[in-house]
């Protein structure tokens, strides 16, 4: 019985040191470990210009602007609390739209506007059957079908 | 639970249990299936690529999941030195470590058409592909060692590895809520569900269907060790009688 008790403690303390080292680890990655920049960190000051990075946050409402080339657009990311405008050329996925998320890989220029090479886009974790009449054209709603 | 720790008396309930999980797991499996893929409309932004959230969702559940059993089968075998607790973490390894690469392959094939890549190194992925190197560790840490002859049980460093590993379990379920990732927030939480009713039905069937046939996988494969372990007690025995 005795031993066993012990070998419970032992457990138990070790547990709480491993568990205690996994915080103090992820807590001290908590910055490193982000996948990408929201707008406001770099309005912070936290990158450099021309320095490769990802930045992401929402496509504002109503910015997506298409240049006559037909490749290049432009649009603004927002957080919410600070806005950056972004350049790219190239092809944009699918679900790409206004007030709706996005991770582009590029750089910061001189003048203030983001670069991006890449762009990604972010599903939020909602999700949500088509509502009769604003349903994507290509969509088909048919139970059974 | 002592009294289950027995193996005959184990035997003697995963016997008769493992074809009704089997049975029930495949028809809410095949039900869920068919559900999520006939019956409830594509999602509103994805269309129909969010159908493969249906197995995608079981799938990193039953992997991290399956590593929660597998820790604490390795505390029970490291405390209280149960007969079953080694016997139990070998055979839920293996079918753990299938799940998590299911979960791996299946967010895979979603990101493409959705994020628009294959694969990034934000934290949930990474995080999940550690565990699916934890789990191929752990496999090849218990796969023809010592304790497979001594009935099953794990080595004590196979023990204490199991639950050293069980550390990213939390890391991977709160991965996108520490950092910024690609991988969205998570949509059921104690709070409710943010996958809207009319797509979440087929979620709850294939989950508990997929848990039951991972019940039923781990019951067999645990049968399969006891019943070797038996054939080699009788092997020596025959054995040494023949020496004598």
């Amino acid at each position: 019985m005795k031993a066993k008790h012990q070998r419970l403690i032992l457990a138990a303390v070790a547990l709480c040191g491993v568990a205690g080292a996994g915080v103090l680890g992820a807590s001290a990655l908590r910055d490193e470990a982000a996948y990408f920049r929201t707008p406001a960190e770099v309005k912070a000051g936290k990158t450099m210009v021309g320095e490769p990075m990802r930045l992401g946050g929402m496509v504002a409402a109503g910015s997506i602007r298409r240049q006559s080339d037909g490749l290049t657009i432009d649009f603004v990311a927002t957080d919410g609390k600070a806005s950056i405008p972004v350049q790219f050329k190239g092809i944009v996925p699918d679900l790409f739209a206004e007030n709706s998320g996005m991770v582009a890989d590029g750089r910061m220029r001189a003048d203030g506007i983001f670069v991006a090479d890449r762009i990604l886009a972010k599903h939020d974790e909602r999700y949500m059957p088509p509502q009769m009449g604003e349903m994507p054209k290509n969509m088909k709603l048919a139970p059974g079908e | 639970m002592h009294a289950y720790a027995n193996p005959t008396r184990f035997l003697a309930i995963a016997k008769p249990l493992t074809p009704w999980l089997l049975g029930v797991g495949l028809l809410l499996v095949i039900g869920g299936a068919w559900a999520g893929l006939m019956m409830v409309p594509g999602e509103a932004k994805q269309g129909e690529t969010a159908r493969i959230l249906y197995v995608h969702v079981p799938s990193a559940w039953l992997g991290m999941g399956g590593w929660t059993s597998l820790a604490l089968a390795g505390l029970v075998q490291l405390v209280w030195r149960h007969p079953l607790a080694g016997i139990a973490a070998r055979a839920i390894a293996v079918p753990g470590m299938l799940f998590c690469a299911l979960c791996l392959a299946t967010g895979s094939i979603w990101g493409r058409p959705t994020w628009g890549t294959w694969w990034e190194w934000d934290g949930r992925m990474t995080s999940m592909l550690v565990l699916l190197f934890l789990y191929a560790g752990f496999v090849a840490l218990t796969s023809g060692d010592e304790g497979q002859r001594q009935g099953g049980s794990l080595s004590r460093g196979a023990a204490i590895y199991a639950l050293v590993g069980a550390i990213n379990i939390p890391i991977i379920n709160r991965s996108v809520v520490w950092w910024n990732s690609l991988h969205q927030g998570p949509s059921i939480t104690l709070g409710g569900s943010s996958i809207d009713g009319a797509l979440l039905w087929p979620l709850g069937l294939t989950v508990l269907g997929f848990s039951l046939l991972f019940g039923a996988i781990v019951l067999m494969r645990m049968r399969r060790i006891i019943a070797d372990n038996r054939v080699a007690a009788r092997l020596r025995r025959l054995a040494d009688d023949e020496g004598n």
